[in-house]
C-alpha cells in the first residue's frame, strides 16, 4: 500500500438540492491518527459533507475512496459497516429506550438468541467509559437526560461501534465546560489509537486545541487545507469570507431613525436559551439578528411572538409594556406583529391548501364578517398582495406545495403582510430560494421599513445582514454580544464576533432540556 | 440501590397500575361481609384474565404508535372457531387449540400487511378488518352455542388446590413464554424503539418492517388466546358484535390506566394487565358498597377521564408552546 | 375528461363509480334497484348516517376521531323521548333538548382534545363511557317505556313535499349548512388549517384551540340528532341503538376521500361515502347474504377501495 495514502479521500464531490448548490467540486483527504477539521461559515457545505461521508445522502458527482478503493454508501447503514460513525447534531438516540438499550441497539450481545443484559450493561459501560462518561447510568432512560448528557451518550454509542473514522458535527455544542474537557481527552487518546477524527465546530478556541489539520470551505467550496497553526486566526477569518457579492441590495437610508423605538427589549430571559436580552428598534428600521445558526436568535423571535411560556424581562411595544399570550394576541392592533417563521414546509404554509387560502389566513378575521369571508373583499386583498409581490401562480386555486420555492416563500411573507403589521419578525426567510427572488425580498423589506415598519431580520446569509440591515445585533449563547452599526457592518466583523473570537464567552454552556 | 431508582422510573407507569389494583383489591377483600369464598375468587380471575389478555394484545400495537380495533373481533372469532374445533379426544382438542391460536396470528399478520406495505392507517385499517373478522365469526356460529373440550376447560377455568384459580396461572405462563421473550429479544426492542423514534430507530439500523409485524401477528395470537379462555369459561361460543367492540374498548382503556403511552414506545404488558384488573374490580367494589350495578360503566368512564387528565398535567412544564404541536 | 370532473377530488369520483357500479350490480339482481321508491328509500336511511358521518367529518379534518358516537346518538334518542314525558313543554322541546345533550358530551370531549391534549381517541373513548354510564343510570338497565313524540316520528319517517323523506330534507339542511360552514366560514378555514398543519395554523394567529372544541360540540350535537331522528324512526329509544354507526360513519367519511389524518376533504366526498356504505349494505342484505357474508364483505371492500386511492404517500 502507497504510503502517501489517506484512508479516506473525496474528489470532485458536488450535490444539488432542488436547483441550490450546497457542495461543488468537494476535495477531502482525511488520514489515520489526525483530526482534522472543517472550517466555515453558515452554508459553507459543511453538513452537506458529512452526510455525503456517512451515507444519510448521496452525492451527485465525485467520487469517495477509502484505503484507496472507490466506495459508495447507499445508507447510513453502509458507511457504518465501511467504519464510519458519525454524531449527528440531532440526536438518533431514542427517547423511550435506557443508555444501554441505545448503545448497543445496532448490534446487542445475546444469549439464547435474547438479549444478554448483563453484557450488554459491560458493554455500555465501556463504551461510556471510552467516551469519559462514567457518570451516566446505563440503565438511565435517555428522555430524562439532560441533554447534554445525552451528547455524551451518543458519543459512546459511536465509540461502542469501534469506527475507523469518527465525524463530530458541533458534537461539543450543548456540552459543559468539564464535558467538552472530558471528550477532549478522549479524542485525542483516540487519534493516538490510529483512528481519524473529522471535527466540525464553530468554537476556534477548540479547534486551535484539537486540530492537526483544518480545511476551509466557502460556498460549497474546498478552499484551502493546511496544517494547523500555520495560519493566524485572522487569516482563517480571511479565508472563511470573501464570497463573492452576487446580490443587488437597496440603498439604505442616510441618517439613522431617531423616533421613539416601536420595540424595545429590556433584560429578556427564557430557560438559559435566553440571557438578559435588551435592544430597540425603531420604525423605519431593519434591525438583523446575526450570529452563528443557532445561538438563540429563533427562539428571541418565538419569545416576541408570545409562543413561548415562562419569558421574565421586558417588551414594550410603543413605550407600552405588551407581553403576548400567543400568536393571536400578537397579531392584533396596537402591536401588529407578524412572524415569518422558519420552515415554510413545517411553519409557513399548509402545502395541500390553495394559494388564495393560505394567503388570508392570518387576517381572516379582518376579511369576514360574523365569520363569513367576504369573497369580494377576500378577492380585492388577495389580487392586491400577488400584485405586489409578484407571486407567480398558475391560477390561485393550486395547492401552494405547486408553486417554485421563491414564490411559496412570497406567500409566506405576504400572508403576514394581509394583516398590515407594523413590527415584521423574519426568521431566515430567504434560505434555499433563488437570487432573483431574494433581491425582490430585499426591496420590499425596504419598501415596508421606509413605509414605517419596524423589521427585526434574522438570517444566516452575512452577506444579507450586510446589504439590508441597519444595525446588526450579533448572538452568541442566547446572549447579543456585539452590535455593529452602518460601516461596521461587515463580514470580517460578523464572522469574528459570530465565532466569538476574542469576546471568550465561550465556556459557559449551560445544560439544556429539550421538551 | 442505583440500579433500583432507574428500574422505578422505567416501570412507574406499570407500578402505578398495580398499586390502584392493590388498593382496590384491599378495598374489595376488607369490606367483603361474606368472606368471599373460592367461587367468588375464581369467577372474578375468569373475567380479569380474559380483558387482561385482550389488553396485552393491544399494549403491543400501541407501544408501535398503533391502535388495533379489531382485538375484540379477534377474540371473538377464536371463540367461536374454538366452540367448534377444540372438542373430542386429545389429539383432536390439541389441533383445534393449534388452529385457534393460527387463526389469531393469520389475523394479526393481516393487519400488519396491510398497515406496513398497503401503507394504511391502523385505525382505518383495523376497523375494516374488524368487521371482516366478525363476519368470519358469525358465519362460523350463526347462533350461539357449540361445545368445548369440558375437561380441558375446567382444568384452565376452576381454581388449584391451593384456592388459586387456575386461569391466573394460565396467564402467568402467557406472560412467561410470550410477552417476557419478546421483551427481551431484539425484535421486542425494536418495538419499543420505532414507538418513540421512527426516525431514530431508522438512523440506529433498526429493522422497522419487521418488529411491527411482529407486533400486529403477536397481537392477534395474544386475542386468541383470550377467545379460547372465553370458551373454556363459557363452554359455548357466541358472534356478538357487542362483546367484540366492548373488548376493544375496554382494552384501549385498560392500555391507558395500565400506563402504556397511546403515543407509543413506553410502557408494559404487565401494567396493561393491572388496568384490566382495574377496570374489572369496578363492578366488585360498586358491588360491595351496594351501589347499583348499573353505576359501573359511569365509573369506569370517569375514572378513565381522571387518569388522562391526570396524564395532562405533563403539559404545565412545556415551556416552548409549538412543542405542544408535536 | 371534462373540466369539472378534474376540479373534483379523484377518490370523490372513485366513490360515486363504485356507487353507479353498485346500482348496476343490483339492477342485474333485481330491476327494483333503479326504482325511484327504492332509491328514496335508501336516501331516507341513508340520511341517519348523513348527520353523524357529517360531525365525524368535522372532526376527522381536524385529524382526530370521535368514537363517542355510538352512545351520544343513544343520549340523543333517550333525552329526547325522555323530554317527551315532561308534559306538552317537553314534548315541544324535546329535539332541541335531545340535540343540546349531545352538544355538551361533545363539548367537554373537545375541551379535553383540545386545552387538555389528549388524544381524541382515548378521551371520546372515555365520553363514550360515560354517555352509556349515564344512560344505563337512567334507564336503570331496562328499555325505558318513553316514546317518540309526533314531531320526531314525523321528521323520520313522514314524507310531506313530492314524496320525499323527511329525514333527506333534513340531511340536506344540514349538509348544504356544512358545505358553507367549510367553504365560505373563517371557522372552516380553520378547521382545514389544523387539520393540515396544527403548528403552522397556531403560528398564523388563528384560534385553533376553539375551533376544536366547538367542531367536537358540533359532532356531539349531530350524533345525538341522528339520534333523535332514529328513535322516531323505531317510535322508542333503546340502548345500544348507537352502535352500528360507528363503523359505517368512519368508513363513510374516509370513503369519501377525507384524509384520516385530516386536512383534505370535500363534504360532496363525504354524501358519496354515505351513500355508499348505505346501498352496500341494503344490496348485500337484499341479495340474501347472510349478515356473516356481508360483514365480510363489507370490510374487504372498505380495505381494498382504501388500498386502491386512499394510501399515505409514502414518508420521504
Amino acid at each position: 500500500m502507497d504510503a502517501n495514502m489517506p484512508l479516506f479521500q473525496m474528489q470532485g464531490v458536488a450535490k444539488s438540492y432542488g436547483g441550490v448548490r450546497a457542495l461543488e467540486e468537494a476535495h477531502l483527504r482525511v488520514e489515520t491518527g489526525r483530526i482534522h477539521a472543517v472550517l466555515g461559515e453558515n452554508g459553507a457545505g459543511k453538513s452537506t459533507l458529512i452526510k455525503i461521508m456517512s451515507g444519510v445522502v448521496q452525492a451527485d458527482a465525485g467520487q469517495m475512496m477509502l484505503d484507496g478503493a472507490k466506495i459508495v454508501f447507499p445508507s447510513p447503514k453502509a458507511a457504518n459497516a465501511a467504519g464510519i460513525a458519525c454524531i449527528f447534531q440531532e440526536l438518533s438516540l431514542i427517547p423511550d429506550l435506557s443508555v444501554a438499550d441505545n448503545i448497543a441497539i445496532a448490534n446487542p450481545p445475546r444469549r439464547f438468541g435474547l438479549i444478554d443484559r448483563k453484557a450488554q450493561r459491560r458493554f455500555a459501560e465501556e463504551a461510556l467509559a471510552r467516551a469519559g462518561a462514567e457518570d451516566i447510568h446505563p440503565l438511565a432512560q435517555v428522555k430524562d437526560l439532560p441533554l447534554s448528557r445525552r451528547q455524551m451518550v451518543e458519543i459512546a454509542k459511536a465509540l461502542a461501534r469501534h469506527p475507523r473514522i469518527l465525524i463530530l458535527d458541533e458534537a461539543t455544542s450543548a456540552l459543559t465546560a468539564g464535558d467538552v474537557a472530558k471528550v477532549f481527552a478522549v479524542l485525542k487518546r483516540l487519534r493516538d489509537e490510529g483512528l481519524a477524527l473529522l471535527y466540525i465546530s464553530h468554537r476556534m478556541q477548540e479547534i486551535d486545541e484539537l486540530a492537526d489539520d483544518c480545511s476551509v470551505f466557502r460556498n460549497g467550496r474546498h478552499v484551502a487545507s493546511y496544517q494547523a497553526g500555520t495560519k493566524s486566526r485572522n487569516d482563517v477569518v480571511e479565508m472563511m469570507i470573501g464570497r463573492e457579492y452576487s446580490h443587488v441590495f437597496p440603498p439604505k437610508p442616510e441618517a439613522a431613525k431617531t423616533g421613539a423605538p416601536a420595540l424595545e427589549v429590556a433584560g429578556l430571559n427564557w430557560t438559559h436559551r435566553l440571557n438578559n436580552i435588551s435592544f430597540a428598534a425603531r420604525p423605519g428600521e431593519i434591525v438583523g439578528l446575526g450570529g452563528l445558526d443557532g445561538q438563540g436568535q429563533r427562539e428571541l423571535l418565538l419569545a416576541l411572538f408570545g409562543v413561548l411560556r415562562g419569558v421574565s424581562g421586558d417588551i414594550a411595544v410603543n413605550g407600552v409594556v405588551r407581553h403576548a399570550r400567543g400568536p393571536r394576541s400578537a397579531k392584533a392592533v396596537p402591536s401588529a406583529m407578524a412572524l415569518i417563521p422558519e420552515g415554510r414546509k413545517t411553519e409557513g404554509l399548509m402545502l395541500p391548501m390553495s394559494v388564495r387560502d393560505n394567503l388570508t389566513l392570518p387576517a381572516l378575521d379582518s376579511l369576514a364578517r360574523f365569520g363569513i369571508i367576504d369573497r369580494d373583499r377576500e378577492q380585492t386583498a388577495v389580487d392586491m398582495m400577488v400584485k405586489l409581490l409578484a407571486i407567480k401562480a398558475a391560477n390561485l386555486d393550486i395547492p401552494v406545495g405547486a408553486l417554485s420555492g421563491g414564490n411559496q416563500q412570497k406567500v409566506v411573507i405576504a400572508k403576514w403582510l394581509m394583516i398590515a403589521p407594523r413590527i415584521i419578525l423574519l426568521n431566515d426567510p430567504t434560505r434555499g430560494i433563488d437570487v432573483g427572488t431574494k433581491q425582490e425580498i430585499y426591496q420590499l423589506l425596504r419598501k415596508l421599513a421606509d413605509d414605517g415598519a419596524t423589521i427585526l431580520f434574522y438570517s444566516t446569509d452575512y452577506d444579507e445582514l450586510i446589504g439590508c440591515c441597519d444595525r446588526v445585533l450579533v448572538m452568541y449563547d442566547g446572549a447579543i454580544v456585539r452590535e455593529l452599526k452602518g460601516a461596521d457592518i461587515t463580514e470580517h466583523a460578523l464572522v469574528s464576533s459570530a465565532f466569538s473570537i476574542g469576546s471568550g464567552c465561550m465556556d459557559q454552556t449551560g445544560e439544556r432540556q429539550v421538551g | 440501590m442505583g440500579d433500583f431508582r432507574y428500574w422505578l422510573a422505567e416501570n412507574k407507569g406499570t407500578l402505578l397500575a398495580v398499586a390502584v389494583f392493590v388498593i382496590m383489591f384491599g378495598i374489595y377483600a376488607g369490606n367483603h361481609s361474606a368472606g368471599f369464598s373460592g367461587m367468588v375468587v375464581t369467577t372474578a380471575a375468569n373475567k380479569g384474565v380474559l380483558l387482561a389478555l385482550v389488553a396485552m394484545a393491544q399494549t403491543l400495537v400501541v407501544l408501535t404508535a398503533g391502535i388495533d380495533l379489531s382485538v375484540g373481533m379477534v377474540f371473538v372469532l377464536a371463540n367461536c372457531l374454538a366452540s367448534q374445533l377444540v372438542v373430542g379426544d386429545a389429539l383432536e382438542t390439541t389441533f383445534g387449540v393449534v388452529v385457534v391460536l393460527l387463526a389469531g396470528v393469520l389475523c394479526g399478520a393481516l393487519n400488519g400487511i396491510i398497515v406496513i406495505y398497503g401503507r394504511l392507517q391502523p385505525i382505518v385499517t383495523t376497523l375494516a378488518t374488524g368487521a371482516m373478522f366478525y363476519g368470519i365469526a358469525l358465519w362460523l356460529r350463526p347462533i350461539p352455542g357449540g361445545d368445548v373440550n369440558s375437561d380441558l376447560a375446567d382444568a384452565l377455568t376452576e381454581q388449584l388446590p391451593g384456592g388459586i384459580p387456575t386461569s391466573l396461572v394460565v396467564l402467568l405462563g402467557i406472560v412467561l413464554v410470550v410477552w417476557v421473550p419478546l421483551r427481551r429479544s431484539e425484535i421486542g426492542r425494536a418495538i419499543y424503539a420505532i414507538g418513540s423514534s421512527e426516525p431514530a430507530a431508522y438512523m440506529s439500523g433498526v429493522n422497522i418492517d419487521r418488529a411491527r409485524l411482529t407486533a400486529y401477528v403477536v397481537s392477534g395470537l395474544l386475542s386468541a388466546c383470550g377467545g379460547l379462555m372465553l370458551t373454556f369459561i363459557t363452554y359455548s361460543g357466541e358472534a356478538s358484535a357487542t362483546i367484540g367492540g366492548s373488548y376493544t374498548l375496554n382494552s384501549i382503556a385498560a392500555v391507558v390506566i395500565g400506563g402504556v403511552s397511546l403515543f407509543g414506545g413506553a410502557g408494559s404488558a404487565i401494567g396493561a394487565i393491572f388496568g384490566a384488573f382495574v377496570l374489572r374490580t369496578i363492578g366488585d367494589l360498586l358491588f360491595v358498597f351496594d351501589f347499583d350495578p348499573l353505576w359501573q360503566p359511569l365509573f369506569q368512564g370517569v375514572i378513565l377521564l381522571g387518569a388522562v387528565t391526570l396524564g395532562s398535567l405533563r403539559l404545565l412544564n412545556v415551556k416552548n408552546r409549538l412543542d405542544l404541536f408535536g | 375528461m371534462p373540466a369539472f370532473l378534474a376540479r373534483i377530488d379523484k377518490p370523490v369520483l372513485a366513490a360515486f363509480g363504485c356507487i353507479i357500479l353498485l346500482l348496476l350490480v343490483g339492477s342485474l339482481y333485481s330491476s327494483s334497484f333503479l326504482s325511484p321508491e327504492y332509491l328514496l328509500q335508501q336516501l331516507q336511511v341513508a340520511s341517519f348516517l348523513g348527520l353523524i358521518a357529517t360531525g365525524m367529518m368535522l372532526v376527522v379534518l381536524l385529524g382526530q376521531i370521535d368514537l363517542s358516537v355510538p352512545w351520544v346518538v343513544t343520549v340523543g334518542g333517550m333525552m329526547s323521548t325522555a323530554a317527551a314525558g315532561w308534559g306538552p313543554l317537553g314534548e315541544a322541546l324535546a329535539i332541541p333538548f335531545g340535540i343540546t345533550c349531545g352538544m355538551i358530551m361533545g363539548l367537554i370531549s373537545g375541551f379535553g382534545v383540545a386545552y387538555l391534549r389528549v388524544p381524541s381517541m382515548i378521551f371520546t373513548l372515555g365520553m363514550n363511557a360515560v354517555a352509556q354510564g349515564l344512560m344505563v343510570l337512567r334507564t336503570g338497565g331496562f328499555a325505558p317505556q318513553d316514546h317518540s313524540t309526533e314531531t320526531m316520528h314525523f321528521l323520520a319517517t313522514g314524507r310531506s313535499i313530492l314524496n320525499i323523506p323527511n329525514a333527506l330534507f333534513v340531511w340536506i339542511a344540514v349538509g348544504a349548512a356544512t358545505i358553507f360552514l367549510l367553504g365560505r366560514t373563517t371557522f372552516g378555514r380553520t378547521v382545514y388549517a389544523i387539520g393540515n398543519k396544527e403548528r403552522a395554523a397556531y403560528l398564523s394567529g388563528l384560534p385553533t384551540q376553539r375551533v376544536i372544541m366547538l367542531a367536537f360540540m358540533a359532532s356531539g350535537g349531530l350524533s345525538a340528532f341522528a339520534g333523535v331522528l332514529l328513535a322516531g324512526y323505531s317510535t322508542k329509544a333503546y340502548q345500544s341503538m348507537g352502535d352500528p354507526y360507528l363503523l359505517p360513519a368512519v368508513a363513510a367519511v374516509v370513503l369519501g376521500g377525507t384524509n384520516i389524518l385530516g386536512g383534505r376533504g370535500s363534504y360532496i366526498g363525504t354524501i358519496a361515502g354515505v351513500i355508499l356504505i348505505t346501498l352496500l349494505q341494503s344490496i348485500l342484505s337484499v341479495m340474501q347474504i347472510y349478515e356473516a357474508g356481508r360483514q365480510l364483505i363489507y370490510g374487504a371492500v372498505i380495505i381494498s377501495m382504501l388500498l386502491v386511492y386512499g394510501r399515505q404517500k409514502k414518508a420521504s
